[in-house]
């Protein structure tokens, strides 16, 4: 279906190609994941499906992509819009219309379909996505999840044979998502759709995917393989991999069912212990409040009724599905924004009435998209001006982000950072000042491996210096190696709060694969496995 | 609000062009006048109608930016004639320093004495803008610029994107103002004032580049722009025949300008080219094989809001063409106006939309919690199509597992409007998307 023959891609101006003799056949029916690092081609590999590397792009690209017998070479994107489907990582920003079904039939209008088929499309693909209720709703107003959802649907309708997603579960909640995968999967097996997705969440993808191909970048060939290949030589993996590696299965599980299977064995091993115990409740007056919070939007209440403590040292998880006001929350402890009700303290203060001056050095908030909080030329002159501005020694912030991530070029302009740079500078021109209340957004948005890796050290490391951090995320892997506590809201009211352990493993949804494997039994990370089995040995 | 819901199906709203017809209507009327009491009928009349007729789409709150603007409009021209504005005679209200300026400048005065009138005279002047800005601001809300798209011709069609691309950047601006501004909060930075204006620049126009580059990509990889092939000879012809008709008008044009140039002073020449142009254009929309899903009907209530346009233009262009009088207001001698009687009449005419009008689906208010317009919960949508007996979704099953049930994800009834309507099941024969059927199962236990 989708064929590279030595295909060689570089940006205009690059010193190096990003693509280095791909060849690289994709049949048709299979459901192949992208992986690799961020920066190392992905997503141009991705683009050059369709084309819009490098029709859209610029660049120069040698070689033959070849979609079902049609050459890129002499087919623009638009031409290929009939048999290749191209949603990007950014759903709001490549919405044409304004209204969801125009959205979903803008494609079909386009390619000059009959209004009766355009009819009944539309209908089908509201139905597969469940998109029904809103299909008259104005697209800025959908939660994330739905504009993701739209998004697919909208060039699904046009019944293309190839589906091309980047990262289409990283802003959706563990259930939406895998709402997502499966009707992916189904369409996978039920209309032969070819589907290649890039996704750094791999604990959801893998157990969907066919093959998989790495991107090792710098030049080096592909790795392409059956999942279960490429996992077992992956240097990113799964934690449910990693488990299996702990535990030397064979053949590596990739699923849940398949690993439980496996798992009789390493149970009995660790009856003997306890998981890690609870750690206590600090004891020290609450950093944050929220009493009978209630914030309303024009005709929604994004928040009722909360009242929550949140006290130094702990990493608090803000679960809960799309829309449920983990963002509101937030935002409402970083001054953005009146509460309608209640009212909101930190170290005893209303954040909305400080000076902007007095409040960073109180609370320091991190949005899902980091590069909103830069705007400086290059790193270095974030830095300098981040110190300049909040009146500290100056370098201070330049050795924050040293320490926060070393290796970050500082004539770089912020936006040609990768996800993990960016994030690193954001965190430190936040974190400067010395904000006691850290506050994250869906901080692993479009992290790849390592850099989750750093921020889950620096988080363990804040926590112990005493900063209270409360992050609202849909990444249980992330929850359970960091968060002590976790509370889940559900439309603006607190469902559940506690210890992390209970919380996550209370609900299939937002437990993690360790936990899905090991269950009844509350283990999270195959770290504490690793280390349990350690002491038994 | 609780009178009209005559419109029948469930997504019956006026035709976009019959609320640009009627804004255009109400603008055309506020031009042709300077009567303060006229103007603000106006502005009324049309304000209600939005607040009456409006959806609760983010555009449709556009109208308060018009306002504000219309507002802005004011204040500068009355502050202008104040500053440089003609010294008009009549009753000084107060003298400003008056600056001496060289020769060459003759004609500008900075300064002076500030006359009643004058001060009149140039509000009305700006009021009148403002209530035409208000007018468009009126059709903005009620119609978004998408859907007027939908409705041109497809000859048309390409040069309108780019005018709709331009205007939806105006919201998009707004939205990403917002972001940006509460990203300087964050950071400890000024919002207001100069340097505010100045950090918000850069970013916003960054984030609007990076956004219409997205865009343009997507709108690519959908088909955008896919034509037809004509053949060498048709491609031919239509340049042919839109050339000919581009040069007919330019000396069509020159005659009229010259009179006695060209026999008929031209006009011929204007309409024969102008017709060359059409056709072109005609031949040039045959590449075009663009379709339109659910194209906007034009029923009774377009009708009726276009005649009430054309009433309103109508009664200002009688009251101005027969002397009725007070459509004009001039400021000598200063007097309470009068409200004349025809263009009065002619304006309520602009009210009729908001009777005969389908109201869009409005959600309703608070205090019900749940799912309203803005971010509705995924997970209340997603149970809503659970209960649609045919469509059953891999997730169903999530919630009867044998897990012991979380409130999480045990189902909830759709909390706002009826179950939805239940689809027929069948699989598309194109598409091949199945409506029914079950997802192989092999893989769904991920989920436990």
């Amino acid at each position: 279906m989708i064929r590279f023959d030595e295909v060689s891609f570089t940006y205009v101006d690059a010193p190096a190609p990003t693509l280095e003799r791909v060849n690289l056949s994709i049949e048709e029916g299979e459901l192949c994941l992208v992986i690799g690092e961020t920066g190392r081609g992905k997503t141009t590999l991705l683009r050059a499906i369709n084309g819009l590397v490098p029709h859209f792009t610029g660049g120069r690209l040698t070689g033959r992509v070849t979609v079902d017998g049609r050459s890129t070479a002499d087919h623009a994107p638009r031409d290929l819009a009939d048999l290749v489907g191209v949603v990007g990582q950014n759903p709001s920003a490549s919405f044409v219309t304004d209204v969801v079904e125009d959205e979903l039939a803008y494609t079909m209008e386009n390619l000059g379909l009959a209004p009766s088929v355009m009819r009944r499309r539309v209908e089908d693909t509201l139905d597969l996505l469940g998109l029904h209720e809103v299909r008259n709703r104005p697209l800025m107003t959908l939660s994330g999840g739905q504009q993701q959802r739209v998004a697919i649907g909208a060039v699904l309708t046009a019944s293309p044979k190839v589906l091309v997603l980047d990262e289409p579960t990283s802003a959706l909640d563990p259930a939406a998502a895998e709402e997502v995968l499966a009707a992916l999967t189904r369409l996978v097996h039920d209309v032969g759709l070819t589907v290649v997705l890039a996704e750094h969440r791999l604990e959801r993808v893998v157990p969907f995917a066919d093959r998989i191909i790495q991107v090792p970048g710098q030049g080096r060939s592909l790795v392409t393989g059956s999942s279960a290949e490429v996992m077992a030589t992956s240097t990113v993996a799964p934690p449910i991999v990693e488990l299996a590696r702990l535990a030397h299965w064979h053949p590596l599980p990739l699923s849940v069912r398949d690993a439980r299977r496996q798992a009789e064995p390493l149970r009995d091993r660790l009856a003997g212990c306890r998981p890690p115990g609870i750690p206590p409740r600090p004891e020290s007056s609450p950093r944050a409040v929220s009493e009978r919070l209630v914030v309303e939007y024009p005709a929604v209440r994004a928040i009722s009724d909360v009242s929550l403590e949140v006290f130094s040292g702990e990493i608090v998880a803000l679960m809960g599905r799309n829309g449920s006001g983990k963002s509101t929350l937030l935002a409402q402890w970083a001054g953005l924004g009146r509460p309608t009700g209640g009212r909101v303290r930190v170290n005893g203060q209303d954040p909305h009435r400080l000076a902007p001056k007095e409040l960073i050095k109180q609370v320091g908030l991190v949005p899902q998209d980091a590069g909103l909080l830069l705007y400086g030329e290059t790193v270095a002159d974030e830095c300098v001006t981040a110190d300049r501005e909040t009146g500290l020694a100056p370098g201070t912030t330049g050795r924050l982000l040293a320490r926060i991530l070393a290796g970050v070029p500082a004539d770089h302009h912020p936006r040609d950072l990768s996800e993990g740079q960016r994030l690193a500078l954001a965190l430190a021109v936040i974190m400067a000042p010395g904000p006691g209340l850290l506050l994250l957004d869906e901080p692993t948005r479009g992290l790849d491996y390592p850099s989750k890796e750093r921020l889950v050290e620096l988080l363990v490391e804040w926590a112990g210096d005493g900063h209270s951090i409360v992050m609202a995320t849909h990444d249980v892997e992330l929850v359970a190696r960091v968060a002590t506590r976790a509370v889940v809201l559900a439309e603006g009211e607190v469902v559940a709060d506690g210890p992390a352990r209970e919380v996550v493993c209370d609900s299939p949804v937002f437990s993690p694969q360790v936990a899905k494997v090991l269950a009844p039994e509350p283990w999270l990370t195959v770290d504490e496995v690793a280390e349990a089995l350690g002491v038994l040995a | 609000m609780t009178v009209r819901r005559r419109a029948s199906g469930p997504r019956r709203i006026l035709h976009p062009l019959a609320w640009w017809l009627w804004a255009l209507g109400l603008a055309v009327a506020a031009f042709r006048t300077t009567n303060p009491l006229l103007l603000v009928l106006i502005a009324t009349v049309t304000c209600l109608v939005v607040v009456l007729c409006r959806s609760d789409a983010p555009w449709s709150r556009s109208l308060g930016l018009f306002l504000r603007l219309g507002v802005l409009v004011i204040v500068i021209r009355v502050v202008i004639q104040i500053v440089f504005g003609n010294r008009l005679p009549g009753h000084v209200w107060f003298t400003l320093p008056s600056v001496e300026l060289p020769s060459w400048a003759q004609g500008v005065s900075i300064g002076g004495p500030v006359t009643a009138e004058a001060v009149v005279s140039s509000f009305l002047l700006g009021l009148r803008l403002a209530v035409i800005l208000v007018c468009f601001g009126a059709a903005n809300s009620l119609a978004s610029p998408y859907r007027l798209l939908r409705c041109l011709p497809s000859v048309l069609y390409e040069t309108g994107v780019a005018v709709t691309v331009a205007l939806a950047f105006a919201p998009e601006l707004v939205i990403s103002i917002q972001a940006v501004r509460e990203a300087r909060r964050l950071r400890g930075r000024p919002v207001r004032g100069l340097a505010g204006v100045r950090g918000l620049a850069v970013p916003v126009l960054e984030s609007a580049l990076d956004r219409s580059l997205q865009l343009a990509s997507a709108m690519d990889s959908r088909g955008y722009g896919r034509n037809r092939k004509l053949s060498a000879a048709q491609r031919r012809l239509t340049t042919m025949v839109t050339a000919a008709g581009l040069l007919l008008v330019v000396a069509g044009v020159y005659g009229v300008l010259a009179p006695g140039s060209l026999p008929l002073s031209g006009l011929p020449f204007v309409a024969l080219g102008a017709a060359g142009i059409v056709v072109g254009l005609v031949l040039s929309g045959r590449r075009s094989i663009r379709t339109r899903y659910r194209p906007d009907v034009w029923g009774g209530p377009e009708w009726i809001t276009a005649v009430s346009a054309v009433i309103a233009v109508v009664a200002y262009t009688l009251g101005s063409r027969f002397g009725t009088g007070g459509l004009t207001y001039s400021a000598y001698p200063l007097a309470w106006p009068t409200l004349p009687l025809v263009p009065m009449l002619g304006t309520l005419a602009g009210f009729l939309p908001a009777l005969v009008a389908p109201v869009p689906d409005r959600p309703r208010r608070l205090p019900r919690t749940g799912s309203g317009p803005r971010r509705e919960d995924d997970r209340g949508s997603r149970t809503g199509t659970a209960s649609v007996p045919t469509a059953s979704l891999p997730t169903a099953s999530l919630s009867t597992g044998s897990t012991p049930v979380d409130p999480l994800l045990a189902p909830r009834p759709p909390v706002v409007g009826p179950a939805p309507d239940a689809i027929p099941a069948a699989a598309d024969p194109a598409t091949g998307i199945p409506v029914t059927g079950n997802v192989p199962s092999v893989r769904s236990e991920a989920v436990r």
